[in-house]
């Protein structure tokens, strides 16, 4: 590869928030669609948590408008969630590289609880709220995810050599 | 850290950053939501973006070619078998459809009143996407190019769906009449009894809201669009009401019902342009041209839902425009 070693980081990085907003996305029978994990908040506490000065707010904030975008919401509403999620992310990334992973699990099931209580407010906010108590389903799938995202994102980050 | 011209500039911090971005956040949605200002800058995002929601459609395109090759002959026949056993039958009703659309014309003609008008309608393919966790929408294979307006009506074989709540340029998103923030006037189909049908954002059910225990409405009404507001033409089928809760602490009814278009089928969607004399129609004189609407005033004496009403002949109101 004669691409730079930055460059290369970055197609990575790139590579994989475009693979979690496409699984955002993908169509399922419509009584899945409770259970979809937040892939996109998944890949973002990887990178945050591992490459902290590189992944962080400003790149959760993009992210998370082309998810508005995508989805039609709000711009703006994912962005926020997304930046609040990388910054407690990186603020205690040190802590969060030393706990197991059952514990990191436990940590990702809060970030994405937060971010999906966050996207609740705004939209109750603009009198869009679902009647509905299934906006933490995701959170828990999300939290039983993270063991195997986390295995296959390092994977990843060794042999591309991403650092 | 950066040196410009003797300045020391430190990179913000991961605290400053989250800052500005919340204040940044925080506006583009207030512009977003109150004022509708962002309209151009959404419709180049989502133009530049498409290209994702195209690669994450593709596997359900993938899965239905498949299909479609394995059953192959086969199903085609039986396909064309079925929709030529079918289609007589659909002539035959359309021909009783055209004597009492005549008919129709006919009767406005004596009460002074402009007719009915066949509105103009289109087919339009869904791009297969999911949509946002907890609202209902579609993305719509067409825009302002073809012709597409914010508020359309959107509608399948069977009811209405919902309604455009984005235009852009190439494709079109439109939210479902169970989206949280969807409302859509309706009436019973029985006797002309109004009400409003709100999303609730599960994937199968409409709530209806503000009918007092006194309200003549059984579970197995059909709700049709009641044309007020001017939005959606007069007389679509929305829902079917499947369960009333009368609870003595509540002021209200609580009902649900299930909408009647097959919401969860992502295949083609008609987007329908309801013509102007229709809405003149509607808007001004609705109580004209259905049977005697029921009136509801606070004052009348409680009885339960169940027990019909004997029809009152009520010298017909015109209706205010606002729902009840």
């Amino acid at each position: 590869m004669s691409l730079g070693h930055s460059a290369r980081r970055r197609l990575i990085i790139a590579a994989s928030f475009l693979v979690a907003l496409v699984l955002s996305i993908l169509p399922w029978p419509v009584w899945t669609e409770q259970f979809r994990p937040d892939w996109v908040a998944l890949v973002l506490i990887y990178w945050c948590m591992a490459l902290p000065a590189r992944v962080g707010v400003g790149t959760a904030w993009s992210v998370g408008l082309i998810l508005d975008v995508l989805y039609g919401s709000m711009l703006g509403e994912n962005a926020l969630a997304k930046s609040l999620i990388a910054f407690l992310t990186v603020r205690f990334h040190l802590q969060l590289r030393m706990f197991p992973r059952w514990q990191q699990a436990v940590v990702v099931l809060l970030l994405v609880a937060a971010n999906n209580l966050l996207v609740l407010w705004i939209k109750n906010l603009a009198g869009q709220a679902p009647s509905t108590w299934s906006y933490l389903t995701p959170s828990i799938v999300s939290m039983l995810l993270w063991p195997w995202l986390f295995v296959i994102l390092r994977d990843i980050r060794r042999h591309g050599n991403v650092s | 850290m950066l040196q410009i011209s003797g300045w020391q500039i430190r990179a913000p911090s991961n605290l400053t950053r989250f800052v500005l971005l919340t204040l940044l956040s925080v506006s583009l949605m207030l512009l977003d939501a109150r004022g509708h200002h962002l309209q151009k800058v959404r419709a180049g995002l989502t133009v530049l973006f498409a290209p994702i929601q195209v690669v994450a459609a593709i596997p359900i395109r993938v899965g239905g070619a498949i299909i479609d090759f394995i059953h192959g002959d086969e199903s085609l026949r039986a396909e064309a078998e079925r929709l030529r056993s079918e289609q007589p039958i659909l002539l035959a009703r359309l021909q009783k459809y055209e004597a009492i659309e005549a008919e129709n014309a006919h009767l406005r003609q004596l009460l002074g009143t402009s007719a009915l008008v066949a509105e103009r309608a289109v087919v339009a393919e869904l791009l297969e996407v999911a949509s946002e966790p907890f609202r209902r929408t579609v993305v719509i294979a067409k825009g302002a190019n073809d012709g597409l307006y914010l508020g359309q009506p959107v509608v399948d074989a069977y009811g209405i769906r919902g309604q455009v709540s984005e235009v852009g340029v190439l494709q079109s998103t439109a939210i479902l009449i169970t989206d949280p923030g969807h409302a859509i006037p309706v009436q019973v189909n029985r006797n002309g009894l109004r009400a409003i049908a709100f999303g609730t954002g599960a994937p199968d059910t409409v709530s209806i809201r503000y009918l007092t225990a006194s309200s003549d409405i059984k579970p197995g009404d059909l709700l049709v669009s009641s044309g007020i507001g001017g939005g959606f033409p007069f007389g679509y089928p929305v829902a079917k009401v499947k369960k009333i809760v009368n609870d003595p602490n509540e002021s209200f009814l609580d009902i649900t019902a299930t909408p009647v278009a097959q919401l969860s089928h992502n295949r083609e969607v008609l987007l329908i342009w309801p013509t102007k004399s229709v809405l003149h129609v509607e808007a001004k004189k609705p109580a004209e041209i259905k049977k005697p609407v029921q009136q509801k005033k606070p004052v009348e004496p409680k009885k339960p839902a169940e027990v019909p009403r004997p029809t009152v002949v009520e010298p017909a109101k015109p209706a205010e425009g606002a729902i009840p």
